[in-house]
Formats: C-alpha cells, sequence, structure tokens
C-alpha cells in the first residue's frame, strides 16, 4: 500500500490531479459551513449581474441567485452522484464478474451474454431509455448511469477472476473445505480488487460527465434542486448575452473530471506491472552511441592473416541503463571475421553473444540499451559512427541478419513473398514483377518447395522450418557479404535443425558469404565454424579454430561448458552442469568473472583485468592459468 | 474461411432479437395506464377498455411481445400520439440527419485520433508527445455540451465564422455548402472526446508493436523509419483499433444527444430526449430501435472489416 502511495506521489501529473480532486472534495464537504448566500433564493431585481460584481463574486444567474453558491451546492450534489453512480456500478458489476468467472459453465454463459445485450446498445441511449421509464430526476439519472457502467466493471473482473479461479492457492481452499462464498470473499476478491480499482478510477470520471449531461438534457436533477449539469443547461438559453452563466458550471465540471482522470491514469500506472518497469518505451532506428573511457585490457586482438578482414570489432562495449543500474552487456568484445569464414560465437543465455551480434548494426533497442564504447570496422567503415542514413544502406544489404524465431520475426500481416520483395526493392532497382520473380527464385534456393504459391502465403500459415528457410531467403535477397546468423536453429526441432545447418553450410560454400554464427550449441558450432570464439559475462574468454578448441580447450570456462554437452552413444559420459550462475552484469567482481565458479580459481584471480593471451599462432584465452591439453589434463596444476 | 463470415451473420441475429426484447421489456415495465394517459381521467370505462383492447394491452406480455415484433418487422412502429404521424417516417427522418453528423464526426476523430496517435508514439516524451498528451487528457475530461457552446460563443458569435446552429439556412439554403457550413461546429464538438479516446489507445497500441520483434526485423532489413512506422507497425496497430473505433462509434451516436441539442440539429438525440419530456412512448422506443440496431450493424462491418484484414483470423 505505502509502496502503491509512492508511486503515485512520484508520477507528478496523478499528484496534481489528487491534490486538485482532493481540494474540490473537501470544498463540497465545507460548503454548508461557508458563509455562503442562499443557493436557490431569487432576486429578480439583481439578474444576470456579471462576475465580480458588488456581493457576488461570480455574478447572479436569470433569476439572480448567487452563482458562486449554487456552484458550490452544485458541486456537492454532482459528486455525491457521480460517486454514489459508480459505487453502484463497481458493486454489481464486481458481483456479476465473480460469480461469471468463479462458478464458469452455464452461469457465465448466461450472465455474459447479458451484459452483451447490454454492450450492443450505444452509451448513453441505453441510460436515456431507462431514464424514459423511470421518468426525469437525479436519483433515475444515477440508477441510469450505473446500470449502463455495470458491463465494464462485469467484463473486466469477470476476466480477472477467470484468470486466477484454477490458481493452486485456490485450488487448495477448495480442498480445505472452504465454502464457495468464503473463498470468493477471502482468496479471489483480494486479488481482483486491483482490477477493480482501475476500473473504477478509470470510469468515475465519465459517469460524473454522464450524470451532468443527463442533467444537462433536463432528465437529471430536477429545479429547485442543482447539479452542474443543470446549472450549465439553464444557462445555455442566455449563452449569448450572460455567458458566464453556463461557462462557471462547465468549468467546474471540467476540473473535476480532469482531477479525476489524471488520477485515475497515475493509479492505473502505478497497479500495472508492465508499465512501472518503463517497458513501453520505443526502441529507436539505431542503437544510442555515447562513447565513454574503457580501460583496453586487450591488446591488439586481430587476425595475424595475410588477408584483411572484412569485419573488426574491437573493444566493443554495450550497456542496458535502467534506472541507475548500468548493465555491462557487452563489455569490451574483439574479433575479426575474414571473407569467406564463419565464426561461431558461443556461450549461455545472458552471456552478451546475441546483444553483441545486433551492436554490430545498431539494432539493440534504446532505449534502454546504448553502446558505451568501440569501433565496428566493415570494409573500412566504422559503422558504429555512420549516421542511419548510410547504416541503412548496408542493413540487409552487405551485412544481414538471420534470427532466432521467425514466427515472431516476420511480419504476421504481409505475406511472406511480399516481405521478400521489399527487402529486395529497399535495396534494387527492381520494378514489382521483377522483384517478385526474384522473390521465388530465392524462396526456391532456400529447398522450399512450390515457392510461387508460397510467397503468397502468410508466415503462421508456414511450418516453423519453412519460416526460417524464408528468414535465410530474406538474408540472402542482396547477396550480402556478411550474414549474422542469431540461434536461427534454436527454436527447431532436431530434424529441422539439421536441414536448416546443411542449408547454410551449402549456401556458404555456393555463395561464399562469410557468417557470424550466434549459439549456445558445441554440436551446430562443429558442424559449420571454422573458428569459435566463447563468451562468458559479456567477455570473449577464449578464441580459436573449431577443432583445436573443442578438443583442448584452454579456458577451464569453455571445458566446462563443453562438458556439459551429453554425447550419443557415450553413456559412461555423465553431462556436468556447471555450479553457481554468471555475476549480475551490474556488478561484475574484478578479475576473472568465472573465478566464483571455477574449481580451479586462485586468489590471483580475483584481481586485476585479466587480458586475452595468445597461446599459440591462432589461440587466445582470458586465463592466468590456461588448461594444457587433454592428455596431460591436470599436469599444469599439479 | 468463409464459416467465419456466415457464424459472425448468425451471431447477429439473436443479438437483434435481444435489443428488441430489452427495449420492449423496459417500455412496459412504464408505470400507469397508456390508455388512460390517451384518453385522460374523464375516459369511460367502456372507452378505456376498447382503448386497450385496440392497443392490445389485455394480452399476456409473450403475446404483446409477439404482435409488437411482428408489427416491426413489418415497418409498423406505431403511431407517435404527439406528433400525430407514423413513429417510423419521424425516426427514419431525423435518423438520417444524425448519421449526417455521427458520421462525418466518427470519420474527423478516426483521423485526428490516429494521427496524434502515431506521432504521439514516435515522438515520444518529446514536445510533440507532451503537447498531444494534454490536449488528450482536456479532450477526454471537457463535457462535449459545454465545449459546443464555448464554440457557438467563439466561432458563431464572436467570430461569424459558422452559423449558430441548425442544420440549414432558413432561407435560401438547403445546398450542400449551406449544410456543411452547419456541420463544422457540431461535428468537431462531437469529435473531441473520441478523438481523445482513439489517440490514446494508438501511442499505446503503436509503442507496443514498435518493441515487437518483426520491427526489428523490418529494420535489419534496411527499411526507413516512414514504411517501417506506417507498413508494418501501423499496420498491426490498425487491426488491433477496429475494435476500439467500434466502441468509439456507439459513444459518439450517444454523444450526438448532447451535441444535436446544443446546437439544435434536428437529429435523432434530439428528438429523443423531447420524446422523453413528452412520454411519447412509442417515438423513443423506435428511435431506441432503431439507432442500436444500426449500432449492432456497424459493429459486424467493424468485425467483418477486421477479418478481412488480418489473415489471422481465418486460420
Amino acid at each position: 500500500m505505502m509502496a502503491f502511495l509512492k508511486l503515485l506521489a512520484r508520477n507528478r501529473l496523478a499528484a496534481f490531479g489528487g491534490l486538485l480532486l482532493l481540494a474540490l472534495v473537501a470544498l463540497a464537504l465545507v460548503t454548508p459551513l461557508l458563509p455562503l448566500l442562499e443557493p436557490n433564493a431569487t432576486n429578480p431585481a439583481n439578474r444576470l449581474q456579471s462576475p465580480l460584481s458588488e456581493g457576488h463574486w461570480l455574478g447572479t444567474d436569470q433569476l439572480g441567485r448567487d452563482i458562486l453558491s449554487r456552484l458550490l451546492w452544485g458541486l456537492r450534489v454532482s459528486l455525491a452522484v457521480g460517486i454514489a453512480a459508480s459505487l453502484v456500478a463497481a458493486f454489481i458489476g464486481s458481483l456479476i464478474g465473480l460469480v461469471s468467472g468463479y462458478f464458469g459453465g452455464r452461469t457465465d454463459n448466461v450472465l455474459m451474454r447479458g451484459i452483451d445485450m447490454l454492450m450492443a446498445f450505444p452509451y448513453i441511449l441505453l441510460a436515456l431509455a431507462i431514464v424514459a421509464v423511470l421518468g426525469p430526476g437525479l436519483m433515475n439519472a444515477l440508477y441510469a448511469i450505473a446500470i449502463v457502467n455495470i458491463p465494464f466493471f462485469a467484463r473486466n473482473i469477470r476476466g480477472a477472476t477467470v484468470s486466477i479461479a484454477h490458481r493452486e492457492f485456490v485450488d487448495a481452499a477448495r480442498l480445505s473445505g472452504k465454502g464457495d462464498l468464503r473463498i470468493l470473499v477471502s482468496e479471489i476478491l483480494p486479488n481482483v480488487l486491483p482490477v477493480i480499482v482501475i476500473t473504477l478510477s478509470t470510469t468515475v470520471g465519465w459517469m460524473i460527465l454522464e450524470t451532468a449531461g443527463l442533467s444537462f438534457l433536463g432528465l437529471g436533477a430536477q429545479p429547485p434542486q442543482a447539479d452542474l449539469g443543470s446549472m450549465l443547461g439553464e444557462g445555455r438559453r442566455m449563452i449569448i448575452n450572460a455567458p458566464h452563466v453556463a461557462t462557471l458550471p462547465g468549468i467546474a465540471i471540467f476540473l473535476l473530471v480532469m482531477s479525476i482522470n489524471l488520477l485515475g491514469d497515475g493509479v492505473r500506472d502505478a497497479l500495472d506491472p508492465r508499465l512501472k518497469s518503463g517497458a513501453l518505451s520505443r526502441p529507436a532506428p539505431q542503437t544510442r552511441l555515447r562513447r565513454r573511457h574503457h580501460n583496453r585490457v586487450d591488446d591488439d586482438a586481430k587476425t595475424s592473416g595475410q588477408t584483411p578482414a572484412l569485419l573488426e570489432v574491437d573493444g566493443l562495449h554495450t550497456d542496458f541503463e535502467v534506472g541507475r543500474d548500468t548493465y555491462r552487456a557487452v563489455n569490451g568484445v574483439s574479433f575479426a571475421l575474414k571473407p569467406n569464414e564463419c565464426l561461431g560465437l558461443v556461450g549461455e543465455s545472458g552471456s552478451g553473444k546475441s546483444v553483441t551480434a545486433l551492436s554490430l548494426l545498431g539494432l539493440v533497442a534504446s532505449p534502454p540499451g546504448v553502446i558505451s564504447g568501440g569501433r565496428v570496422e566493415f570494409e573500412g567503415r566504422d559503422l558504429l559512427d555512420l549516421g542511419i542514413r548510410e547504416l541503412r544502406k548496408v542493413r540487409g544489404n552487405q551485412v544481414a541478419y538471420v534470427f532466432q524465431d521467425p514466427l515472431s520475426t516476420l511480419h504476421p500481416l504481409i505475406k511472406v513473398g511480399e516481405q521478400l520483395v521489399e527487402a529486395l526493392r529497399t535495396h534494387q532497382p527492381l520494378s514489382r514483377q521483377a522483384a517478385h520473380e526474384r522473390a521465388v527464385a530465392l524462396l526456391g534456393q532456400v529447398r522450399i518447395p512450390n515457392p510461387e504459391r508460397r510467397a503468397g502465403q502468410y508466415p503462421h500459415e508456414l511450418s516453423g522450418g519453412m519460416r526460417q528457410r524464408v528468414g535465410i531467403a530474406m538474408a540472402l535477397a542482396n547477396d550480402p557479404q556478411l550474414i549474422i546468423a542469431d540461434e536461427p536453429t534454436t527454436a527447431l526441432d532436431v530434424t529441422v535443425q539439421a536441414q536448416i545447418l546443411a542449408l547454410l553450410k551449402r549456401l556458404r560454400e555456393e555463395q561464399g558469404t562469410a557468417v557470424l554464427f550466434i549459439t549456445h550449441d558445441f554440436g551446430v558450432v562443429s558442424q559449420i565454424c571454422d573458428r569459435v570464439a566463447v563468451m562468458y559475462a559479456g567477455r570473449i574468454v577464449e578464441v580459436g579454430p573449431t577443432r583445436e578448441l573443442l578438443e583442448n580447450p584452454r579456458h577451464p570456462y569453455t571445458r566446462r561448458l563443453i562438458d556439459c554437452v551429453p554425447r550419443l552413444g557415450d553413456p559412461d559420459h555423465e553431462p556436468a552442469a556447471i555450479p553457481g550462475l554468471p555475476p549480475a552484469a551490474n556488478a561484475l567482481p574484478p578479475g576473472c568473472a568465472f573465478a566464483e565458479r571455477c574449481d580451479l580459481a586462485e586468489p590471483h584471480c580475483r584481481e586485476g583485468e585479466i587480458a586475452l593471451i595468445a597461446s599459440d599462432a591462432e589461440r587466445q584465452v582470458r586465463c592466468i592459468k590456461p588448461l594444457a591439453n587433454r592428455t596431460t589434463t591436470g599436469a599444469a596444476h599439479a | 474461411m468463409h464459416l467465419y463470415v456466415l457464424r459472425r451473420l448468425l451471431m447477429t441475429v439473436p443479438v437483434l432479437l435481444g435489443l428488441t426484447v430489452i427495449v420492449f421489456l423496459i417500455m412496459s415495465l412504464i408505470p400507469g395506464d397508456p390508455a388512460l394517459a390517451i384518453l385522460g381521467s374523464y375516459a369511460t370505462p367502456e372507452n378505456l377498455a376498447r382503448l386497450r383492447a385496440n392497443l392490445g394491452l389485455d394480452l399476456s406480455l409473450p403475446q404483446q411481445y409477439w404482435v409488437w415484433l411482428t408489427n416491426i418487422l413489418q415497418g409498423d412502429f406505431g403511431r407517435s400520439y404527439h406528433l400525430n404521424r407514423p413513429v417510423l417516417d419521424e425516426v427514419l427522418e431525423r435518423f438520417g440527419a444524425t448519421l449526417i453528423l455521427a458520421g462525418t464526426s466518427l470519420v474527423l476523430c478516426v483521423v485526428i485520433g490516429v494521427v496524434a496517435g502515431i506521432v504521439s508514439a514516435v515522438r515520444q516524451y518529446g514536445w510533440a508527445d507532451r503537447i498531444i498528451t494534454l490536449l488528450v487528457l482536456i479532450g477526454i475530461s471537457v463535457p462535449a455540451f459545454w465545449l459546443g457552446m464555448l464554440m457557438i460563443l467563439l466561432f458563431a458569435v464572436e467570430l461569424r465564422w459558422f452559423p449558430v446552429s441548425g442544420m440549414y439556412s432558413i432561407y435560401g439554403g438547403g445546398d450542400l455548402p449551406d449544410l456543411l457550413r452547419h456541420l463544422v461546429l457540431p461535428a468537431i464538438a462531437l469529435a473531441v472526446v473520441a478523438a481523445g479516446v482513439i489517440a490514446r489507445l494508438t501511442r499505446s497500441n503503436m509503442l507496443e508493436v514498435l518493441r515487437q520483434d518483426y520491427i526489428r526485423t523490418a529494420r535489419a532489413k534496411g527499411l526507413d523509419e516512414k514504411r517501417v512506422i506506417l507498413g508494418h507497425a501501423f499496420k498491426v496497430a490498425l487491426v488491433n483499433l477496429i475494435p476500439v473505433i467500434g466502441v468509439q462509434a456507439g459513444f459518439v451516436i450517444g454523444g450526438a444527444v448532447y451535441i444535436e441539442t446544443v446546437f439544435q440539429w434536428p437529429g435523432i438525440g434530439r428528438m429523443l430526449v423531447s420524446a422523453i419530456s413528452t412520454r411519447d412512448i412509442l417515438l423513443v422506443q423506435g428511435g431506441v430501435l432503431v439507432v442500436a440496431a444500426s449500432y449492432v450493424l456497424f459493429n459486424l462491418c467493424a468485425d467483418l472489416l477486421q477479418y478481412w484484414l488480418d489473415p489471422r483470423i481465418k486460420a
């Protein structure tokens, strides 16, 4: 409760609304105590006085009645009626929702069909019909507004109830012999209360507006009784000669409803956990770049081959800034990729491999992502320094992505052929017709049977493997020099996985495309990659040619990671989980990030920065006591 | 594939029947004897009995409903005893005027709301977003009938840009430009609240969609932001917004009651208000039924439009 109030107070607009509402309510409460003129005392000699005239701060109306006094008394009535209508609607609506959601079945069906019927009427029209039956009058207007608002409560509360009616704690209460009534009151009601409060806070404003509206039409408060709406209605007839008579009650209604809406929005934000985390931020077209100084830990990690590198990543840092915390997802990553080479980037989830991949073309969602340092040289240009216009010419053209889950990464409402055409036409001057033919050819190239027909289908009409083939076809569309494949086989089952790998392998041989292959699966790595880089806690801990690295891992982490993989046909091999968890990315320890989980750790391991050191011509490892070759395991540490 | 359309069409029938039941029940709940109300307190018992039989009041409730329903289905909504003309004629004439007003308003609020919502989402936390958020807050808090009066005061009385009220000028009017001049103020006043609601929901919907993986894919393809936002993100947001627009149409039709009163627009809302005051029950009954039924049909169209735009429903 305190946390809720704190959150509410931090929202400045909501706090303003709350204070304004409090002031209006307080004013309404003390009205009988104030030295006001009698609100209904007429004085025809003094009619239609303008505001600030003697004895009448806000002037008088057509019967010479004091407007200030009438306004405050009217505010009292409007508030009372609005709140009463809300409470009636909330009570009956919640009751229907609870019963309907808890009992389900026929009860639910009958009640909800009834609610649907009420909602089939345009909102105010139903209120009018009810007033037509009951006759004009303030109480009748109250009932009418309450009734037409019942469906909102019933629906919301039913939804919330259904979602918890079969949870464990409810079942437990049922098994312990509690009756339905007790379960509803003691188990379910407390859990749906936030939904009731949210619905109430978003509907009170309407209800006050609508009751005022009925009074305005002459169907609510009847003279001499007056609420703000009926004052407005009476003032309408002299809007031209004495505009203040209608304007002032309008301002009062407006302030009242606005304060409630502001507060209501604040209440909703404070109670809706999804908004609390600030998750509803719009990602910018390009990850924000804010270079900061980072200590260089590693010496030049370039490959020493004769062929110049196609891609050179140097000291890349990517952070996530959430609130006051900075999570260092990528913490100084350097690697190079030659044309036609396939480099595997391997690590557990959360090791920073996907963020590294997305950082290269500025695709990390921002906020909260920030690239805080490093260079990404591609064909001699630093991609991080490119403006969005230049970067777009690289995206999908020279460098293309294949993403993990093709169901969520392909647009659900665009035919797959269209999505390919779009990729083609963004970078090539093709006619629609030519692009379509090329798209169909691409689908054929990734071995999709009957490509002409498939091109006209939507992603949800294809199988998972087919969709990933579409994803690959889209990456190939503009003959890229580099494909970044971010766990392209993870979401697929094993046989499909093998097909996709074979496809990627074949395409690589045919097209000579370089591939950065991100995965957590060493089995996949051994099939497709020339070299492997192992990542842990945002850093590369070991790099080397695939075969050598898999046979003789030098970093204890790499070794443990390989040992985790179960081996087919080797029942004696017991897959060994790595104890402990990776360090939190907002509180990385000094020294080796793996030291806490490493059984070979020494005091030295927890001091200073540990560099990536070349252990031979092609291999580098970030460990002060790297493992020796497997045949002599343990000797180095003996 | 067409099964959905068929099912949705069939679902409309019980809803429409339900409407007639509710309207019939509400009206038959009215206390007092209609025959007495018509003939006055000096009527002889014989005359009262004859009129009751004429009106079908001596039948049981279900029998009355059946007679009433069959009459309605033949277009006989009875006679308005206040206006002394067939209810249906009056209702249709007035409903036409309301459709012009509410239809214009609906188009306005959708266009304004959607554009404002997109701008607000794209410039999240920027100045445009703040200004739009403030306007939306004002829009959904302001009483439409009061706003209408202020507009009359400013644009019709002070500036004399538009006529004060009515649908056509009394002298020399009656053509389309005349109608449009009369339409501007009430249509805007009626659109404000719904535009605010639609802007709000468009903004949150766009923000939700812009975080999806397929938007990242669109950017990874090298599409420019215009295509990403309008071609990819809005496509999905629009499908989500169609039911919202359906609901808002109900609010616009309902809000027309106030706006027609303020602007003396000869629509069905004003007719209903005066019919309630004069207790012209058959007129209220006919008016409510026609408006509610057309609202049901409008929502049917919205659902079919959504079905047409979203291939996933077909699956």
